[in-house]
């Protein structure tokens, strides 16, 4: 099988939120997961602007300018949604009452160090936005990525080399060819590309990989924007 | 003499305001920008305002005239990329030849740390960014065995939010995401102005306030 695309990325992440959950969606793959939480699966999208029930983007001719999510998109809000301000909603944040927030990332150490907010764009001004807050205080942190950067090097590793967001924080990574737990011993293989070699996800990978007795099979329906 | 908040216009709100002044600005995303009071702001030709706003520069906003025109000299914020790709934002150009200082804070430690400013609290420890180059020369602390960071509140002199609606007595009552950090910045700061979408003759119902009068100095209604 191919490599997952992003779709598919958000697609599996999303199979794996609970009935009942809090999630953060960031922006670029992780925001694209609400479309594809199973059926019968309510969940309850939290965006840092306060919104609490982000429900989708709202039609052209519903837009509301004052009814944005943390991506600056226009959007709905959803049956038992609420509204809070900022200091209320980074309050929640902080205070470990999201369940799950899904983020996309340049790097992720075996200890679950994670490097997200600061790829060293030369003069662009540094922007870190609610990205610290949710790492080091969501209950559970999953990133969003493909496996290697656009000139193949590896974002799994053993240090992150850029600027850290926050430390200790992963929990689970999920990318175009398996998903990954950080677990005490380090990066712990729960599931790999249908058709790629455990020696050639290694191959791929910054530091060494461990196998989940139950290891299975990464595979996701097409999907397309 | 009965209060009323309202003032003609916003060149009047912006009366007393002065060089050096520390001014918040609200809005998120889109929503919330204080724009006809940023613009009177710009016209009053300040120098070396601090500007405390979730985004140094944002499209919906017109922080980057302030800044281009050279009234500020630091920026607080915890964004301050400008949204071109391929070009700098004013605060990218004027960043890249140290010419503005910048203070770079998670969004949510800037958000409490302007709340705590408008409760009377000095400082406060978060465990966001320990271990991160934002926590450099903090102090540190472990509480309950977690580490946790210094941070400092943060209070100024000029707040200007944006709100659907005021009464005379200055409470305000935001539509959907334009609350964001507009309630905590009200409290924030010696003087604060609120652009409304509208002023209602009758006092608001109780229920709907969302931030009280007791925060809020002048009132401009500035329409939709």
């Amino acid at each position: 099988m191919k490599p997952l695309n992003r779709f598919q990325i958000a697609w599996r992440a999303a199979q794996d939120i609970q009935d009942g959950m809090l999630v953060n969606l960031g922006m670029g793959i992780p925001v694209l997961a609400a479309d594809y939480v199973p059926d019968g699966r309510d969940v309850f999208v939290q965006a840092e602007n306060g919104i609490i029930g982000c429900g989708p983007v709202a039609a052209a001719n519903q837009a509301d300018p004052d009814l944005v999510d943390a991506s600056s998109r226009r959007v709905t809000l959803r049956q038992g949604g609420s509204i809070v301000d900022s200091a209320n909603s980074f309050a929640m944040i902080r205070g470990g009452h999201i369940d799950i927030t899904l983020l996309g990332c340049f790097e992720v150490a075996q200890n679950g160090d994670m490097a997200n907010w600061d790829s060293r764009v030369p003069d662009k001004g540094p922007l870190v936005g609610g990205a610290m807050d949710l790492a080091a205080c969501a209950k559970q942190v999953w990133v969003l990525m493909e496996h290697n950067t656009r000139s193949g090097g590896p974002r799994l590793l053993e240090k992150c080399t850029l600027p850290l967001t926050a430390v200790n924080c992963v929990t689970r990574i999920f990318t175009d060819v398996a998903v990954v737990d950080v677990a005490p011993q380090g990066f712990m293989v729960r599931e790999i590309l249908d058709g790629m070699s455990r020696d050639e996800l290694q191959a791929r990978t910054g530091a060494t990989l461990h196998f989940a007795p139950d290891c299975g099979v990464l595979r996701a329906p097409a999907l397309e924007g | 003499m009965a209060i009323d908040k309202r003032v003609a216009s916003a060149m009047e709100a912006m009366d007393g305001v002065k060089d050096g002044a520390t001014v918040f600005v609200s809005g998120f995303g889109g929503a919330g920008f204080p724009n006809v009071l940023l613009r009177a702001l710009l016209q009053k030709n300040l120098k070396n305002l601090t500007l405390v706003a979730n985004s140094a520069t944002h499209r919906y906003s017109i922080t980057h005239e302030l800044i281009a025109a050279g009234q500020v000299s630091h920026v607080i914020c915890s964004a301050a990329r400008g949204h071109d790709k391929a070009d700098l934002s004013a605060f990218e150009k004027l960043y890249k030849e140290g010419k503005i200082g910048l203070t770079l804070l998670p969004q949510g430690t800037f958000a409490e740390a302007i709340r705590a400013g408008g409760a009377g609290i000095g400082a406060f420890y978060t465990p966001v960014g320990y271990g991160t180059d934002l926590a450099k020369g903090k102090e540190t602390k472990v509480i309950k065995g977690r580490n946790h960071v210094l941070e400092e509140a943060i209070t100024g002199d000029l707040a200007l939010v944006r709100a659907d609606i005021s009464d005379r007595y200055g409470n305000l009552r935001f539509r959907h995401a334009q609350a964001n950090f507009g309630p905590a910045m009200a409290t924030a700061a010696r003087l604060t102005i609120a652009e409304v979408r509208a002023v209602v003759e009758d006092p608001i119902p109780q229920p709907d306030i969302m931030l009280p009068g007791v925060y809020v100095d002048r009132i401009v209604p500035v329409g939709s």
